[in-house]
């Protein structure tokens, strides 16, 4: 019997559970034995111009190796040319916008890398770093969309504008002309801090022409292939290694300034080197999500049938153009979602400000994209004086007109989008929570409760041309081993990987090893963002075991001397034999053992095309009407992923997605003062959501297989997020709508409750 | 200074730096790396472990104050490799861990919590866990492991 679709625990976790994981800071390799540490000395200041670096006192320090400025950066050639502007192809663009390692002549974000100080002991590094003396002139600083659009501070004065990209089409003045109704209004999708519990970190070692890294990433492949750039080095000189990885959420996709900056200073020094970043650096240093100023326009008749729809986008990309220019080109290619509206016009600007750069954070693109349309539907809803539900449903492209082409490029494959609304209104009771609705607001209920609806529709492996690796290789005492290109950040792929390979061929999966996260291992590979590890990592296993069971019947029925189509491989119990004569069953042991000196293995490369997760969340809230507080009581979703591998590990999934965009929704902003200053610079000021400021969830099953790929999966990582966020955001809006209350920008605190409450009550 | 203290059963001495940090002599001294360091403002409760039985967050405790007395760490919990502690064995069915970070401080939290309270609500969970910071679960399945778990030890209790 298949194991597909079946709870399978968890493979790793008994190591996790009680010698605990081997993170970064946790390597203890006999060749880093008396590394040295790696301080940063970072901008206290948002934009200045460095007129002086003194080093002399904290090289006269205890304990200090050595202190590294821009200066000392001769031996890297220089930084690639201005690349293209190019709509699909993410930035980092060069040129004019080039971000440098160590910061030149001026900073640009508070948390910028100005200086590295290298001492024996960590301790000794943070007193050292507070004796590099730095000379700042301030420069006027940019804070947010406006200012940066007003130009009139620079952070590229080459770049002549702080307007970097501009695509998307200007607005049709006839676009709305058949509307009855027509609703404008400019939202904030707020910054975020992706704050995985392990932050960033880096050791690196040069040794007999060889640097080895170890770092905390998304992408090991991607990161030599950065290094390699950087450094100048034939990327058969670096060993990059992904070690048990704490969370990423995107924000460790590739390899950042500060983890280069540790590589090098180890080939540079000649001494190893190990550098884990405090929370408080992470949440300035590591990049940020979000951040997209959109103004949204939705028109339509009386009686719910929306034509026409814009989203213009303000991406704050932050200091430096790193995936920023690339995400708001996601956001518009999704941003009719899984509506059939027939004019759509999408537009965005990318801008840079004197804050942290902003790259991938869960979702990345897709949930701004959702979040706009999503609130145009309800202001959409609440102007007509139509059920909110009762909209999408009108609206929703319907199950029979598959595959789509929307208007803004996307082909969605498969859906059912009404079957998912249907399913989580029935799920959530729908109805009677208006009625509980309806009576609270009779009696004038200090707290009134709210329904928060969203649909969805988001796009998985959207880069899934650029495919994804495995090798498979079965060895003659019957074990297997998996080398594959995708690199786990707590997703499972251990317990993923051996479930394929023992579906595929009936090799127990306690005798197969999965091996992930080395370059010397594994020089090939994508690594895992995007929500692509089991549609492209995960199918590149299965061809690789379909390619091994082909050559494994060859060698059976050479062994046996039958014909192939004779043989049968029992996966229950992983045995080949003769049709119709048990006795004659040979194991992979026998097998691998009759293979040539290339042994019984595969190796793979797999591409594909995207696919297209939907689904329906359905959030309850409370909200106390004389103080704004918030409570959400119960979370609803339906996430179709296609085919489910394994429960356990899709609804963990789900989950933390679901918490992610509650914590959007409700909670988490980043925040700076007018001068730049980060206000949310350490876990006591940023409110990373805790388990007392959620309930459990309800998620409800629906499997709607991909067409694009043999096993039909589809992308779940990032779904629960996309939902999460515009349900949660439109519950607290419908408990409030009865005072009038239209929109409240997340993140919705108390404060801002408080205050639509009241701005609502003085209009009435 | 010099510092003594029994960590999983095992006496521990060394001469460390006045400004050491408890989490660190567990780490860099004791060599026990499962407890993390994931913040610097008390908040995220990674490197939480036992302390004379109770928890208490590593990284806010000086080495010396732990002078003279006994350290449990996620390592010292299990009997053997085989033999998880019923919190690790009810994390583990549960899958209340994605990529474990959190999640030795987040077992012993939830061990001093059933100690302190072996028959908790799921608010009382909830509000027991507010010092332990998860990115990945949702918390959702922590919640659930730390009940499932209250009914394992009281089930053993009873046998």
């Amino acid at each position: 019997m298949s194991i597909m679709g079946t709870r399978v625990k968890r493979t790793e976790d008994p190591r996790l559970l009680t010698v605990g994981g081997t993170y970064v800071d946790d390597i203890r390799v006999p060749e880093m034995t008396g590394a040295a540490s790696v301080t940063f000395v970072r901008s206290p200041l948002g934009h200045a111009r460095i007129t002086g670096i003194d080093a002399s006192a904290a090289l006269a320090a205890p304990g200090v190796v050595a202190v590294l400025t821009v200066a000392d950066i001769d031996d890297l050639p220089p930084p690639p040319p201005a690349g293209e502007p190019n709509d699909a192809a993410p930035l980092p663009l060069g040129g004019v916008w080039q971000e440098p390692l160590l910061a030149v002549d001026r900073v640009r974000f508070v948390g910028e890398p100005v200086a590295m100080v290298i001492t024996d002991d960590a301790y000794d590094g943070e007193d050292a770093a507070e004796l590099v003396s730095v000379d700042y002139e301030p420069l006027p600083v940019v804070v947010g969309p406006e200012a940066a659009l007003a130009g009139e501070s620079l952070l590229f004065p080459d770049a002549g504008s702080n307007v970097a990209r501009t695509a998307g089409s200007p607005a049709d003045p006839a676009a709305f002309d058949g509307c009855e109704v027509v609703v404008e209004r400019t939202i904030s999708n707020q910054r975020l801090a992706p704050v995985p519990m392990e932050g960033r970190a880096a050791a690196a070692r040069w040794a007999d022409g060889k640097l080895t890294v170890w770092v905390s990433t998304q992408n090991p492949q991607i990161s030599r292939f950065i290094m390699a750039g950087a450094f100048g080095l034939d990327p058969g000189a670096i060993r990059v290694v992904a070690p048990d990885v704490g969370g990423g959420f995107g924000a460790k996709i590739g390899i950042d300034r500060d983890g280069l900056l540790v590589a090098w200073a180890a080939k540079h020094t000649g001494r190893a080197l190990r550098w884990a970043e405090t929370r408080s650096e992470n949440l300035v240093g590591m990049t940020h999500g979000r951040a997209q100023r959109q103004t949204i326009k939705i028109g339509g008749t009386r009686d719910g049938r929306v034509l026409a729809y814009r989203v213009d986008v303000v991406q704050d990309a932050g200091a430096y153009l790193r995936l920023g220019g690339f995400l708001p080109f996601l956001t518009c290619t999704m941003a009719v979602g899984p509506y059939d509206i027939g004019h759509v016009e999408t537009a965005y600007r990318v801008v840079v400000t004197n804050a942290t750069p902003i790259n991938a954070y869960r979702g990345a693109g897709r949930p701004e994209a959702t979040a706009a349309i999503e609130r145009a539907m309800d202001l959409f809803a609440a102007e007509i004086g139509m059920d909110p539900a009762e909209v999408r449903r009108r609206n929703l492209i319907p199950a029979d007109k598959f595959p789509h082409q929307s208007p803004c490029g996307a082909r969605y494959d498969t859906g059912d989008y009404i079957g998912a609304l249907d399913q989580v209104l029935v799920g959530a009771g729908y109805a009677e929570l208006r009625a509980e609705q309806a009576r609270r607001r009779e009696r004038g209920d200090v707290v009134q409760l709210g329904i928060g609806v969203s649909s969805y529709v988001e796009i998985t492996a959207a880069d899934a041309e650029n495919g994804e690796t495995a090798r498979l290789e079965v060895h003659d005492d019957g074990t297997a081993t998996v080398y594959t290109g995708s690199s786990p950040h707590g997703q499972g792929h251990d317990t993923a990987w051996a479930m394929l390979v023992h579906d595929d061929l009936g090799i127990p999966m306690d005798k197969v090893t999965v091996l992930h996260g080395d370059t010397d291992l594994i020089p090939l590979g994508i690594g895992t963002y995007g929500s692509r590890s089991l549609q492209m990592g995960g199918i590149a296993v299965h061809r690789a075991a379909l390619d091994v069971r082909d050559q494994a019947r060859r060698l059976a029925a050479s062994l046996l001397e039958a014909s192939e189509a004779d043989l049968e491989l029992d996966t229950e119990r992983g045995l080949w034999h003769v049709r119709g004569d048990p006795a004659s069953a040979r194991s992979w042991a026998d097998i691998a053992g009759h293979a040539g000196a290339d042994g019984l293995a595969a190796s793979v490369h797999y591409d594909a095309t995207p696919t297209f997760p939907f689904g329906s969340h359905v959030a309850v809230a409370e909200v106390d009407t004389e103080t704004g507080k918030v409570t959400l009581v119960r979370h609803v979703s339906v996430d179709d992923a296609g085919t489910v591998l394994n429960p356990v590990l899709a609804e963990g999934q789900r989950h933390g997605g679901i918490a992610q965009g509650v914590a959007q929704a409700l909670l988490e902003e980043f925040v700076y003062d007018a001068d730049g200053n980060p206000l949310t610079g350490s876990l006591a000021d940023y409110a990373a959501i805790t388990a007392t400021e959620l309930p459990s969830f309800e998620l409800l099953a629906r499997e709607t297989p991909a067409t694009t790929n043999p096993l039909g999966f589809k992308g779940i990582g990032e779904a629960g997020t996309i939902g999460a966020t515009p349900a949660a955001h439109s519950a607290v809006i419908d408990a409030l709508s009865h005072l009038g209350v239209r929109h409240i920008d997340m993140p919705m605190t108390p404060m801002r409750v408080w205050a639509a409450i009241s701005e609502a009550r003085s209009h009435r | 200074m010099k510092v003594t203290m029994t960590v999983n059963g095992r006496v521990v001495a060394a001469e460390v730096a006045d400004r050491t940090l408890l989490v660190h002599f567990v780490r860099e001294v004791a060599g026990l790396t499962a407890a993390n360091v994931g913040c610097d403002t008390s908040s995220c409760g990674s490197c939480t472990i036992l302390l004379d039985g109770r928890s208490v967050k590593s990284c806010t405790v000086l080495a010396a104050q732990a002078d003279g007395r006994e350290v449990v760490t996620m390592e010292g919990l299990a009997s053997g490799p085989d033999e998880l502690h019923p919190v690790q064995q009810a994390f583990r069915d549960e899958h209340g861990l994605q990529c474990g970070f959190c999640t030795p401080g987040m077992v012993m939290a939830a061990v001093s919590l059933l100690a302190e309270n072996p028959r908790p609500t799921e608010d009382q969970v909830r509000s027991g866990l507010e010092g332990n910071l998860c990115r990945c679960t949702g918390y959702h399945n922590i919640v659930r492991a730390v009940l499932a778990a209250a009914d394992a030890m009281e089930g053993m209790e009873q046998r």
